[in-house]
């Protein structure tokens, strides 16, 4: 038994990795109606940028907003520069454009700051969080902070018109247009806000992980596998969802006899479709009810 | 008015595209074939290879294109299906023996069987959760060729070399101009199958339902049969690819056959024009010869340059191949007016 | 008095093919106005020219400012509501959604909870449904969701395509009811576009008959509908 509980708790603890990517997936999910495959690497590549503001000799919290702002900035840019004009493209060439972007910023990261793995630091301390020797208060402090841009997200979404305005941009877009909503820009700021919420991610994971070019490949697969699960349309759906897959996950390499390290993820994204199958807008999302 | 058009056009999933449009006319057709048949007396051993190469991505491209450009499907787990054609025809060979022209049928069939039986559960998903289900496929693959319960047959992580054959009846050929041949006269085969398939009752049904499922259904479409068919036959012509490709480079491994084979799959269809089947060729050349040329420009970059020779091809036809064949026919169109 | 919407030599066009072929009219402020005609005359293109839907040439004023030009959201800016045929709804919203989008452009937000309680009072059906997604509700109810939503914007001028289509009769005659109180306790100024002629000439004071994309005949709403000749020819009845 004691053995259980401590794989679930350590499976919370990596599950908050996905939550926090998963939240990402979602935001840009919400805005574009699209999984954005180089998002990852985006946040990759603002994780570097504050590592880099950290050696120059900008605090963390310093270097945080500081990236938080040049990622958000360079999310608008990357979609106004990109895909601004695939907008008509066929959806599939939209993705192909993903997959070019995930080339373009991983081989610039390895350039600029090469392959090697390299410590960052995290503003929680890594000691036993509360005595638990499964639980570091660093994975603590990112429990922490994915539930407070949960519950930021979910008031930006339902409370403010800014956020009924992107929903409305991403569910209908014409008929946004016909109530003067500039769906436009609001595709480009669901791209700045995604690459932003990505950041964090990212800043949080690194400590984790190591920085490197490919710290966030496996991330991003059990982000999306999470956001999928979840519900692409609930940010609070990723969220759990993220938890589930760190807890499957964790279960799965532990009492399924055969499963190394290799089989976890193929095991957990079958775990996931099973789910599916059965649950096809995810365990959240909502339901659309369609007349035909 | 620029502004003015970003309204009209919300891009659907799949385009539809016209039965007619999907293929070449018969005196383009007969041209590319007979460059396809000259082509290797005057060139190396190497370049015959890669051409060989050519022909057997042009295979899985248009197999995925069968199943994306015609009935509307998406998947990320072609590398999969290729997989198990590889694998059925390397085992076939080296443990029974069996001569490698023979292991391909059976390789087709396996393929179409997995890929028949994967396309059930896969019914009732779409968009992304498709995508993701096919991706666990593909991921999963690798991982389950080395488990230690198939290592006999499979050689695990080692993988198994095959051996390459001669040319049959004393003909004076280079192993490599034998395969050529030998290659390009099944992608002939399957190519004008695929063709016949898409005009064909099953076809109608394959676009019906990639145009409009619900009206298809409707109009007495076996939806769900014609779903899990088309993954059938996709997954079988992956299958002869993968054949080919292993009979063709000699080996089967593992990490022969990853994510990134699907993904360079995929690329190669939107390059070739999502539906349209002579684009499997250009975008088989192009996920072929382009990380080379990426490569040749940049060490360091490659991965940059082949993004942005990606984007730039994107950008320049968002459409892909067909686009350029499209713009080509009306210019020559009016040339021979004039 | 001027035109509040003068529409000169509209020309519009889907890919190569032409939809309208030189369309003017003009609408007075306050006015009802029905745009009549058969199935596939333009009806439909001329209200998504205006709001620069389709590619289009030709002038286009409101309220003397030139139109050409502008996206579809600024034309809307201006107080131009349209209600697309298909209704447009955001499906996947509550109702109460639906009608806080409709004045998303709007900075007054005291006055914006005020209107939604008047809509609440035109559509008293929409109240009993306002959490409720609205993607479950009924043609009919829909179709008043669409008219609250593009009242919403307080738009000064409102363009409705086939707001009949698919309803039952006794809805539409509610439906248009509502559209005539509108028209004149709000002083909106509305141009509606229908296949229901007798409907739509009883509502309207002034109408405008549509064939192939050019207006063939303009005129009081009452003579047009008491002209046999014209309704035989034009309208079918």
């Amino acid at each position: 038994m004691e053995l259980f509980t401590n794989q679930v708790l350590a499976g919370i603890a990596t599950g908050a990795i996905y939550a926090c990517m998963a939240l990402a997936v979602v935001m840009i999910y919400q805005a574009i109606d699209h999984l954005n495959f180089a998002q990852g690497e985006m946040a990759m590549f603002s994780t570097f940028l504050s590592w880099q503001m950290m050696q120059w000799g900008v605090p963390y919290w310093g270097a945080f907003v500081l990236t938080l702002i040049l990622s958000f900035a360079g999310g608008i840019l990357i979609e106004r520069l990109l895909f601004k004009p695939l907008a008509k493209a066929p959806v599939l060439t939209n993705v192909a454009g993903f997959i070019a972007l995930y080339g373009i910023i991983n081989s610039f990261a390895g350039l600029i700051w090469d392959f090697t793995i390299k410590q960052y630091p995290t503003p929680f301390g890594s000691s036993p969080f509360l005595g638990s020797q499964l639980i570091s208060t660093h994975q603590a402090g990112m429990i922490g902070v994915t539930v407070l841009l949960l519950i930021l997200l979910f008031i930006f979404f339902q409370y403010t018109r800014i956020g009924l305005a992107m929903r409305a941009a991403a569910a209908l877009p014409e008929s946004a247009r016909l109530v003067g909503i500039n769906t436009s820009w609001m595709i480009a700021l669901g791209w700045g806000m995604a690459a932003a919420i990505g950041s964090i991610a990212g800043m949080l994971i690194a400590p984790v992980v190591f920085l490197e070019p490919n710290m966030m490949l496996g991330v991003l697969i059990y982000g999306f596998a999470a956001a999928v699960l979840g519900g692409l349309t609930s940010p609070l759906g990723a969220v759990i969802g993220g938890f589930l897959v760190g807890v499957f996950e964790n279960l799965a390499g532990t009492y399924i006899p055969g499963v190394g390290n290799e089989l976890k993820l193929p095991i957990a994204l079958a775990l996931i479709i099973t789910v599916l199958v059965f649950k096809p807008a995810g365990l959240f999302g909502r339901p659309i009810v369609k007349r035909v | 008015m620029s502004a003015v058009e970003d309204v009209v056009t919300e891009a659907p999933a799949v385009e539809a595209v016209p039965k007619r449009a999907m293929t070449l006319g018969l005196g383009t057709s007969l041209v590319v074939l007979a460059a396809l048949v000259i082509a290797p007396i005057f060139v190396k051993n190497f370049i015959i290879f890669q051409m060989t190469m050519l022909l057997i991505y042009g295979l899985a491209v248009l197999a995925l294109n069968i199943l994306t450009g015609g009935s509307g499907q998406f998947s990320l787990g072609q590398s999969a299906f290729y997989a198990v054609g590889a694998y059925t025809s390397a085992i076939l060979m080296e443990h029974a023996n069996m001569n490698y022209a023979l292991t391909l049928p059976i390789a087709g069939i396996v393929c179409f069987a997995f890929g028949y039986l994967f396309g059930k559960p896969a019914l009732r998903l779409s968009g992304v959760y498709l995508a993701l289900a096919t991706f666990a496929l593909a991921t999963a693959m690798p991982q389950l060729l080395k488990l230690g319960f198939f290592e006999h047959w499979t050689g695990g992580v080692q993988g198994l070399v095959v051996t390459k054959p001669d040319a049959p009846f004393g003909l004076k050929m280079s192993q490599d101009m034998w395969l050529y041949y030998f290659t390009l006269v099944i992608s002939i085969g399957i190519y004008i199958a695929s063709i016949n398939l898409l005009r064909s009752r099953s076809g109608r049904a394959f676009m019906a339902i990639r145009d409009n499922e619900i009206a298809a259904s409707a109009m007495g479409v076996n939806v769900a049969l014609y779903k899990t068919l088309a993954f059938g036959v996709s997954a079988g012509i992956t299958g002869v690819a993968g054949g080919l490709g292993a009979i063709a480079v000699q080996f089967v491994a593992p990490d022969g056959y990853t994510i990134l084979l699907a993904i360079s799959l995929f690329l190669g269809m939107v390059v070739g024009g999502v539906g349209w089947l002579p684009g499997s060729l250009v975008g088989s050349a192009f996920i072929i010869f382009v990380p080379n040329i990426a490569e040749g420009i940049s060490k360091g970059l490659s991965g940059a340059v082949f993004g942005v020779l990606l984007f730039l091809v994107i950008f320049l036809v968002p459409h892909g191949a067909r686009q350029v064949a499209m713009v080509a026919q009306q210019l020559l169109g009016k040339m021979i007016k004039k | 008095m001027t035109a509040m919407l003068n529409v000169k030599d509209l020309r519009a066009y889907y890919g190569q093919v032409q939809a309208l072929h030189g369309l003017s009219f003009a609408l007075n402020e306050g006015s009802l106005t029905t745009l009549l005609g058969a199935n596939g005359a333009g009806k439909t293109t001329t209200l998504r020219a205006i709001c620069n839907m389709v590619r289009s040439t030709g002038a286009i004023e409101f309220e003397g400012k030139p139109l050409s030009g502008r996206s579809t959201e600024n034309v809307v800016r201006l107080g131009i509501a349209h209600v697309p045929q298909g209704r447009g709804t955001f499906t996947t919203m509550t109702v109460e959604e639906n009608l806080q989008l409709g004045a998303i452009t709007r900075t007054d937000k005291k006055n914006i909870v005020d209107d939604i309680e008047r809509m609440y009072a035109h559509f008293p059906v929409l109240k009993q449904r306002y959490t409720q997604q609205a993607g479950t509700l009924s043609g009919g109810e829909q179709q008043m969701l669409a008219v609250a939503r593009a009242l919403m914007l307080r738009p000064r001028l409102m363009l409705l395509d086939e707001p009949s289509f698919g309803l039952a009769p006794l809805i539409v005659r509610d439906l248009f009811k509502i559209l005539g109180k509108i028209n004149r306790e709000d002083k909106v100024t509305i141009l509606v576009v229908e296949q229901n002629a007798q409907l739509a000439l009883e509502l309207a004071d002034q109408a405008y008959v549509i064939e192939t994309g050019k207006i063939v005949m303009s005129g009081n709403a009452k003579e047009i509908a008491n002209n046999e000749d014209i309704r035989k020819s034009y309208l079918g009845y």
